[in-house]
């Protein structure tokens, strides 16, 4: 796990950061386990800027492709190459080799606003409970 | 809908998917793992979610035989044979497994997504022969890899299994299951002397040489009550390092493979003409439905392989895209864990040839590509 403190969003993105207002990206364990085997990332260009909830990358398993958003607002500083290469580091290591992208948060109080560690454990044993109700899983991503 | 073998999926951690109303495993331990697996040792596959039709009746070989493109009375006793059925202007009903049991009775393994349509259709120009839905009676699995005759030889010792070449079947008493040879050969002589025909249905193992992800492997069928010989394939497998698999790995496996998917890369407005399954269609037979349309109608499209030079995967329905131009679309797409790259299949002008850039449409953004057969691995 990172240093600093660390934020959750809904679509199961998690963003640390440590001083400066610069967050590390990812997604959540939960989110890498739900995708099964990554095996593309498209990444975005550094400099490119970012509405909360924008999509910003988008994660290719090998059942779907999904976008990833951006937690918070800001222009991405800096992103994870070594994941073109080796994209299956989301799911060895999602809050650490894994992560995607550095963000220069323009608000920090949407960061301040996401989901604490203990809320996002409440909230992702929410949806584990529901899904045991119906075994309905999504099997395609965004694009079909 | 569940299959027999449900609660022993979810009971190993499976991740259940709807797979046209059946509560599938997609993956256990990962699809790559699985599939790999599978080319490497051996996996075990619950495909029990596929339709089964017994055709049986004096003329059920014609009635075949009028019903699908392939030459079925080229097939002889214990032996398969794969064909498409045709509706009257080409397009494809469903493909099928035919796997003959005698003259006068055949059982058709059919997609799950098509066992009512399928049963609907044959019933529909059956004169004599009873069509039976037995799916629900009966329970397939798939032992699939290099080391799946390795694993069938030790839970069944004494069964010739070399004997059964490539589509093509035996049948075995269930009991056998972990029993030493001499013990089996001593019970088939007492069975030949009881005779007991009902029983003998319920505790028969039907054990062909089939499959659908490109390796050697077995695919038996038995009945539905039977939900043990999972756990068995399961125990006498571990020596061979035998992993369940779900059917995602079941999808990149037969895609690699260059086998097509119903729904995805044909349907009732394709052709067996226009995917690569001409070599299905025999137009010398005198007649079967759908032989007019498949002689007469121009080409239109075909079906190629694709490789994208990037890491990212095509998907049904993405554009293609020649000279800048709108040219098709893909039908199926995936990571190929033996090549390590983005594979898949596509619809394009029949013009289109192996080596042939394109480009296809991601999210946005157009990819590069070149068309290649739609055969990305072959086993040695």
């Amino acid at each position: 796990m990172l240093e600093g403190e660390i934020r959750f969003s809904k679509e199961h993105e998690w963003l640390a950061v440590k001083g400066q207002g610069i967050a590390t990206m990812g997604i959540s364990d939960f989110a890498q386990k739900q995708l099964g085997d990554i095996v593309s990332v498209d990444l975005p260009r550094v400099g490119s800027a970012y509405n909360q909830m924008q999509p910003l990358a988008v994660v290719d398993s090998v059942k779907s492709s999904s976008d990833i958003y951006s937690a918070a607002s800001g222009e991405v500083v800096e992103v994870n190459e070594e994941l073109i290469e080796h994209p299956e580091f989301i799911n060895h290591s999602p809050y650490d080799l894994g992560w995607i992208v550095k963000i220069k948060l323009s608000n920090m109080k949407e960061f301040e606003q996401l989901m604490s560690k203990e809320e996002y454990i409440v909230f992702i044993g929410e949806i584990e409970r529901k899904e045991q109700e119906s075994t309905d899983l999504p099997t395609n991503g965004r694009s079909k | 809908m569940k299959t027999p073998f449900y609660n022993l999926h979810v009971d190993s951690g499976a991740k259940i998917v709807n797979f046209h109303g059946w509560d599938m495993p997609l993956q256990y331990s990962g699809i790559i793992e699985e599939h790999v697996n599978t080319r490497l040792n051996v996996c075990l596959f619950d495909v029990s979610h596929m339709g089964r039709l017994e055709v049986q009746g004096h003329d059920a070989s014609d009635l075949l035989q009028m019903l699908l493109t392939n030459d079925v009375s080229k097939l002889d006793d214990n032996h398969a044979m794969y064909s498409p059925l045709c509706y009257d202007n080409g397009g494809i009903v469903d493909d099928t497994i035919i796997y003959r049991i005698d003259r006068k009775k055949f059982i058709l393994v059919v997609n799950a997504s098509n066992r009512t349509k399928d049963f609907r259709w044959i019933s529909s120009h059956s004169t004599s022969s009873s069509i039976r839905d037995i799916s629900n009676t009966t329970a397939l699995l798939a032992l699939q890899g290099p080391r799946a005759i390795e694993v069938l030889e030790s839970a069944l010792p004494g069964l010739r299994l070399a004997n059964i070449k490539p589509f093509s079947f035996m049948k075995a008493n269930i009991s056998d299951f972990g029993k030493k040879g001499l013990d089996r050969m001593e019970k088939e002589k007492r069975k030949e002397e009881m005779k007991e025909e009902q029983e003998e249905e319920k505790s028969e193992l039907v054990i062909s040489r089939t499959g659908y992800t490109g390796e050697d492997g077995f695919e038996l069928f038995f009945d539905s009550s039977r939900i043990d010989i999972w756990k068995k394939l399961m125990h006498f497998g571990i020596p061979f390092n035998i992993k369940p698999a779900g059917l995602g790995a079941r999808d990149t496996l037969r895609l690699e493979a260059g086998f097509m998917l119903y729904g995805s890369d044909m349907d009732e407005t394709t052709t067996p003409m226009e995917v690569p399954l001409k070599w299905t269609v025999k137009l010398e037979k005198p007649a079967f439905i759908g032989k007019q349309a498949l002689m007469t109608q121009p080409i239109t499209r075909k079906l190629v392989g694709f490789e994208i030079f990037e890491r990212r995967i095509a998907r049904h329905g993405n554009r293609i895209f020649i000279d800048g131009q709108p040219s098709g679309h893909v039908t199926s797409g995936t990571y190929s864990p033996t090549l390590k790259k983005s594979i898949g299949f596509c619809l394009v002008s029949p013009s289109v040839s192996p080596g042939h850039a394109i480009e296809i449409e991601i999210g946005g953004k157009k990819y590069k590509a070149t068309v290649s057969t739609t055969r990305f691995y072959k086993r040695k």
